[in-house]
């Protein structure tokens, strides 16, 4: 043993954390880039389905989200399910309007190409969803998305 | 100067990381993972006043899905699982023993494979107000699976690449558009027609 404590009275230098700052902003970097801000405060519970044949969608310019699901404060909205358009709910009425101003606000050539993502509760009952998609016919809003999450599918490994 | 020379000190970045780890906290509790994947679906477009009704489809050709209230699925009239609705519709698509009771054909010239038969399907479905959202994206799932994975096998055995394959080799900076013609000419042999009822109100 006493060979190894020939230079025991060396001290083992202490590691250098000076390349700490650049690991933590690698990280950082990583965050900010592979993230997105949530566009909207989500006032209903949702919870989507899993799919596997599902698509991603392109451009998120050119979307626009509908959300359906029962409320999250269901002491002061009770908890049949609700439709949520931006920050607000909203009645099957008054989707219309909604889809019309923001085309509006879109230039003539990417009218055309506007998607409308679905965010469904998956225990909402069709019934809403029914009427929320009568309402995007009558707008001509026909480029759906029924947003879900991805399953892992067994078969495909 | 009175003071005369003095050295310039050295900023301390000892706290640099503390700064970037709060950054990084913030970054982490504020932002979501993007997770915008879903069913891309068309609507049909919304029915004229006058428009002249649709010329009526044989029975035979019509694979009709109901969902009730219950989430129980009615097949071609028989009570289905929905793990059996892929099999069975695909089944129903391909018609692979030209049964009298499936399907009929048409002779269609495809490109890449010539003149083909292809069947004359449609799919109806139709749900009750009631139906849960979740059978609803199921049932649609199984559908498009069971197109998917015909258009896979005709994929495989014509081009010797899978379908999915060939639609990421359409994608990207300079597609060779020869690969959008292979998946226009397989989605031509298996044509995705699903098609949904007006809703129905019954017993919810």
């Amino acid at each position: 043993m006493s060979k190894f404590k020939k230079d025991g009275d060396k001290h083992t230098p202490a590691v250098s954390t000076a390349s700490l700052p650049d690991i933590v902003f690698m990280l950082l970097f990583f965050f900010m880039v592979s993230t997105v801000m949530r566009e909207v405060d989500l006032k209903i519970v949702l919870e989507q389905p899993e799919a596997t044949e599902i698509d991603k969608l392109e451009n998120k310019a050119l979307v626009d989200y509908i959300y359906i699901g029962e409320p999250v404060n269901t002491n002061v909205y009770g908890s049949v399910p609700r439709i949520q358009l931006d920050d607000d709910f909203a009645t099957v009425e008054e989707i219309q309007d909604y889809i019309v101003s923001r085309r509006a606000e879109r230039s003539e050539a990417e009218q055309g190409l506007v998607t409308v993502s679905l965010k469904v509760d998956s225990e909402t009952k069709m019934g809403l969803v029914t009427d929320v998609k009568q309402e995007l016919r009558k707008v001509q809003a026909l480029k759906i998305n029924y947003s879900t999450a991805q399953k892992a599918d067994a078969t495909k490994f | 100067m009175a003071r005369g020379k003095r050295e310039i000190q050295e900023i301390n970045a000892g706290s640099m990381a503390d700064i970037a780890f709060l950054l990084l906290v913030f970054f982490l509790v504020t932002t979501t993972m993007d997770t915008s994947w879903g069913l891309a679906r068309k609507l049909p477009p919304p029915i004229q006043e006058n428009q002249p009704p649709p010329p009526p489809i044989k029975d035979r050709n019509v694979f009709v899905v109901l969902a009730n209230a219950n989430d129980q699925l009615l097949v071609e009239g028989e009570l289905m699982d929905i793990r059996r609705l892929r099999e069975s519709a695909k089944d129903f698509i391909a018609n692979p023993r030209k049964a009298d009771n499936l399907p009929e054909f048409k002779e269609v010239d495809v490109p890449f494979f010539g003149k083909t038969m292809v069947s004359k399907q449609v799919i109806s479905l139709q749900n009750d107000r009631g139906t849960s959202y979740d059978l609803y994206i199921q049932v649609q799932n199984e559908l498009a699976a069971a197109y998917t994975e015909l258009r896979d096998d005709l994929s495989r055995s014509r081009f010797g690449i899978g379908y999915n394959e060939l639609e990421e080799l359409t994608k990207g900076e300079n597609p060779d558009p020869k690969y959008k013609k292979m998946v226009k000419a397989i989605r031509q042999v298996y044509p995705q027609r699903i098609s949904e009822a007006e809703p129905k109100d019954i017993g919810s």
